[in-house]
């Protein structure tokens, strides 16, 4: 399956040759899957009128056909996030007067927790498709797109950017034109990262479910046919035996589209990695296995193959005659400086509007009061990122060290990073209640509890990639204990510790927003923060404090990163050159 | 060589000149006033020090960059971009990791919308002619270095180019993989089996060079000029070890090693170099002394020509040129027409131990580098023997952009702390004063 444009065998009708085991193995499960998204894809239009009750039974014989929506939801979201991705980045790479803004975006963009999209896109999706449930369906995967879009039009960015300088150069000597250089280098190139960050993209999708199927905004109570609504059903009613039906279904299926999407697709992108040498991690996928030794497949994707290459002829470059003959591109000679001046007119604009914002209808003290809410909740994701640091860093060395469980953890703290933080929800209010512990400190935890195992699943990647003469070295000069960690090991991991923990601040701001606002039943716990105000403000639909809320956690967010993180990145790449 | 083709010139540059802009804004020029011509049926090397614009002017033949000043023109119209006429050979072969040989190969003919069945045709037949028929369906990481800039080779000679460029195509591969390509090339130029009419070769070896060109152009550093041309009438092939041949080497090796006119000229008493921004040869000590050790050693003892040397070292030209300026900078030897000889000085730094050498070398150092002198000076001056490197860096930025002020530093930094002269923290980027020993 999938040899890439290959053209020796286009010719090949699959209909003349003769199906073999491989192709009755495989059959059945692309006739399930066929069927599956067909259903799940018609019981997205529904009929819908606005303040209807939307019924979520907790019986667990409905699970599958709730997975199977919430499956569907996800993967519509990241095939939209992978639109986005490529004209995003295209633009962005290509332009640098669109870069110089569309950067900063993305950055603003990754800052703004997942519901403040919801504020603002739920309303007009409906309106979109009236007396439809595709509307509220439409919100819904606006909303997991908006978990995963943004890490991924990042990465295909900078790979675009990273592409080395003699393979962009072959690519301009033998002419190929711009549509032809993405297809040929630039995605290619940017495959592998691109692979890995919609996987993380997916376990994201998965943290906010509950947010974006059980869509409780602006006194709106709307629930949508999912998993993630199951569990706010779940929550709604105290039944902790559904809460373990769903995280059971969600492991299914998690299980599901790994070993039938990531693992078949990280497997064939193999070929992808650009290190010129076959490295041992090589992964292994037994449907791509299946699919290489069907004919039916073979013929299938040679076909498909071949009508992706004529495609690749699309919009080729005129032959050189012209372009010899022609003027110099005759480039836009805009003075850069006229693009900073425009930027920071719109930027200034705009600070000038959140200032008339406050001023006219939140008023200051408000504001201020939220300032030092979200001092609140800086103090508790800086803590909680120094604990679970302390925590993982050594047994995540430990693991490192030893290949042999470094792979089965990673996979292990995939899933891990994917559990949504609801579903510690019963535990917690048990433990709080009846320990009488203050929430205040008590619910700090739930912050950490999805992205710490980025800091896990990053040190493990680095303390395995240590290279063994250093080990065998530091043995050799008998350094053991403390000196050992301090001179070898943590020197080491250093800057793969600060890539996860850039990832896990990130997350744990938005996870405040579930964190800090724990229900179980009629059971209410809040810590004071700036998540927590949010998510009520949230419920009470008052949308200029929602707002405010959005705008100082991606203030507080920005600024972290650029002068905390970004700082110790920089720190961190010098070390280990 | 058939003197009326060049009426008719393939490739034509008019003084053409190219300047970078280093990202401070100060622009650094590399190429300056360059009139080339490539004729048709002409295999032309360009050879020239690092730094001296040779893979600049490549690539503005093959339409990848423009030339600030003057005209390029391809068979007589102005060069704007890549043109199909003109295919380039790249030195790390710049393959497509992801395609197969095959696919690599049709790489050129597909953008210029050949229709697969053709394209598969030219491919197999390049391929057979390169001699990789049977790798069609490899993927490059499984082919050894040679056999991929064969498949480098005929993915720019699939599209019928007039002109093939090849910049230092051979430099990536061991010595005796390199040889044979190189002859492949020739044996096909040669008996004509491939469409190519006229072949421009950038490379740092001097006898790559001599062995396959009609025309050897030696540029100058800094900028780059066009300072010798040489044509070589021999026949092909050649044989490397021809008096002929070997007396060429020796001439360009001569050519080569010739210091510029700013340089004052070695063994001619005190090399007197006045200025702080002399470029340092960017070499380390330990190449020093051991080019010197080689050099005092039989069989050369204090006297060698330099392609014997060379092979000897079994380095490349391109890293020993610096290792010589630096000798000759430090008034340990000297360099004259393609040889090389140990000054009095030299021979008994080859004679002393290891503290003598470094006391030596920082003598010379206070004695013949300015940039070094100036450090040691300014931080005598100060109360508490410590200065950040930052007025320095500075004060080469005058002359020369960021990152080659950074090189020279780093390089003066090296040179400074084994002379004893200066010490330097790499964390906190402070120079000062050595501790006063204790006897």
């Amino acid at each position: 399956m999938f040899e890439l444009f290959t053209p020796g065998r286009t010719g090949r009708s699959f209909l003349a040759s003769t199906p073999n085991r491989w192709d009755w193995a495989l059959l059945p499960i692309v006739l399930a899957v066929l069927a599956a998204v067909a259903y799940g894809a018609m019981q997205m239009a529904r009929p819908f009128t606005l303040g209807q009750p939307t019924p979520i039974s907790l019986a667990p014989g409905y699970l599958p056909y709730y997975l199977l929506r919430t499956i569907l939801r996800m993967f519509t979201a990241l095939g939209c996030a992978l639109l986005f991705t490529f004209v995003f980045a295209a633009i962005a790479a290509r332009y640098r007067a669109a870069e110089k803004f569309m950067i900063p975006l993305l950055d603003v963009l990754q800052s703004v927790p997942i519901l403040g999209f919801q504020a603002i896109a739920i309303a007009p999706f409906i309106a979109l498709f009236p007396g439809n449930l595709l509307g509220v369906e439409c919100a819904a995967i606006f909303a997991i797109f908006t978990s995963q879009a943004w890490n991924m039009a990042f990465s295909l960015y900078q790979s675009m950017k990273t592409i080395p300088p003699e393979l962009g150069e072959a690519a301009r000597v033998f002419r190929l034109s711009p549509w032809q250089r993405f297809w040929r280098l630039e995605l290619p190139y940017a495959m592998p990262a691109l692979l890995w960050n919609m996987m993380m993209s997916m376990s994201g999708g998965w943290f906010f479910l509950v947010a974006a199927e059980a869509i409780s905004v602006a006194n709106q109570d709307i629930k949508l046919p999912g998993i993630g609504a199951y569990i706010a059903v779940a929550i709604e009613q105290k039944n902790g035996h559904a809460i373990a039906y769903a995280i059971g279904a969600m492991f299914a299926g998690i299980l599901l589209y790994d070993q039938l999407f990531f693992r078949p697709l990280l497997a064939w992108a193999d070929k992808f990695r650009f290190e010129e040498s076959q490295g041992d991690s090589a992964q292994q996928s037994w449907l791509l296995d299946w699919g290489r030794r069907s004919v039916w497949m073979r013929a299938l994707t040679d076909r498909f193959w071949a009508a992706a290459t004529r495609a690749l002829g699309w919009f080729a470059l005129p032959p050189d005659v012209d372009t010899a003959a022609a003027p110099a591109r005759t480039r836009l000679n805009v003075d850069p400086r006229l693009w900073d001046l425009l930027f920071g007119v719109i930027a200034l604009a705009g600070i000038w509007r959140f200032v008339l914002f406050i001023h006219s209808q939140v008023g200051w003290g408000e504001a201020l009061h939220v300032v030092g809410l979200g001092l609140i909740t800086l103090v508790r994701v800086m803590l909680l990122i120094g604990l679970a640091s302390l925590v993982w860093v050594p047994i995540a060395v430990w693991i490192g060290l030893r290949p042999r469980y470094a792979q089965k953890v990673q996979a292990l703290a995939q899933f891990l990073a994917a559990f949504p933080v609801n579903l510690m929800f019963p535990l917690v209010v048990y433990v709080l209640v009846h320990a009488h512990l203050s929430p205040n400190i008590w619910l700090s935890p739930l912050m950490v509890f999805g992205t710490q195992w980025y800091i896990l699943f990053n040190v493990v990647a680095g303390a395995s990639t240590l290279p063994n003469e250093l080990r065998l070295a530091a043995d050799n000069l008998g350094l053991t204990g403390w000196l050992k960690w301090k001179r070898v090991y943590l020197p080491a991991v250093f800057p793969s510790f600060v890539t996860g923990a850039i990832t896990a601040s990130g997350g744990s701001w938005n996870a405040a927003i579930v964190a800090e606002y724990v229900t179980w039943g009629k059971t209410s716990l809040v810590a004071a923060g700036l998540g927590s105000y949010i998510k009520q403000m949230t419920d009470a639909g008052d949308f200029h404090r929602i707002a405010l809320g959005i705008g100082v956690m991606c203030v507080f967010v920005m600024l972290l990163n650029r002068f905390f993180w970004r700082k110790l990145y920089l720190l961190a790449e010098d070390r280990s050159r | 060589m058939d003197k009326n083709k060049l009426a008719n010139p393939l490739v034509e540059l008019r003084g053409v000149s190219k300047a970078f802009r280093s990202p401070d804004g100060t622009p650094r020029t590399v190429l300056e006033g360059v009139d080339f011509s490539l004729a048709e049926g002409e295999i032309v090397a360009l050879l020239g020090k690092s730094g001296s614009g040779k893979s600049t002017l490549l690539r503005i033949i093959a339409g990848l960059t423009q030339a600030d000043a003057g005209a390029a023109h391809y068979r007589g119209r102005p060069i704007r971009g890549p043109v199909s006429g003109i295919a380039m050979v790249f030195q790390s072969f710049a393959l497509f990791p992801w395609l197969t040989v095959q696919q690599n190969v049709e790489l050129g003919l597909e953008a210029q919308g050949v229709a697969p069945d053709a394209r598969r045709e030219r491919a197999d037949a390049m391929l057979e002619l390169i001699g990789l028929a049977g790798f069609g369906g490899a993927l490059p990481r499984e082919l050894s270095g040679g056999m991929r800039q064969r498949v480098g080779i005929a993915r720019a000679l699939v599209t019928n180019p007039d002109v093939l460029l090849m910049d230092e195509a051979f430099s990536a591969l061991d010595v005796l993989t390199g040889e044979t390509l190189r002859n492949d090339i020739l044996d096909l130029w040669d008996d004509s089996r491939i469409p190519t009419k006229g072949i421009l070769i950038v490379s740092h070896n001097i006898e790559e060079a001599v062995m396959m060109s009609d025309r050897i152009i030696i540029l100058s550093s800094d900028p780059g000029r066009i300072r010798h041309e040489i044509r070589i009438p021999l026949p092909r092939p050649r044989d490397v070890d021809s008096a002929a041949v070997r007396a060429l080497i020796d001439e360009v090796y001569g050519l080569m090693t010739a210091r510029p006119a700013p340089a004052p000229a070695p063994g001619a008493g005190e090399p007197a170099v006045a200025r702080v921004d002399y470029r340092l040869p960017d070499t380390g000590v330990h190449r020093i002394e051991a080019v010197l050790d080689l050099l005092a050693a039989p069989p050369f003892d204090g006297r060698a020509d330099l392609p014997q040397l060379s092979e000897d070292a079994e380095l490349p030209d391109e890293e020993l040129f610096p290792t010589y300026e630096a000798l000759g900078l430090l008034g340990l030897a000297h360099v004259e027409r393609g040889d090389i000889t140990l000054t009095v000085l030299g021979k008994r730094y080859a004679e002393a131990e290891h503290v003598l050498r470094q006391a030596m070398f920082g003598q010379q150092l206070l004695e013949h580098v300015p940039l070094v002198a100036r450090i040691r000076q300014q931080l005598e001056d100060e109360p508490n023997g410590t200065l950040p490197e930052e007025p320095f860096l500075e004060l080469l930025e005058d002359s020369m952009d960021t990152e080659e002020a950074k090189r020279m530093l780093e390089v003066a930094i090296e040179w400074g702390r084994y002379g004893e002269v200066f010490e330097y923290d790499y964390h906190t980027g402070r120079l000062k004063l050595p501790e006063p020993e204790e006897l």
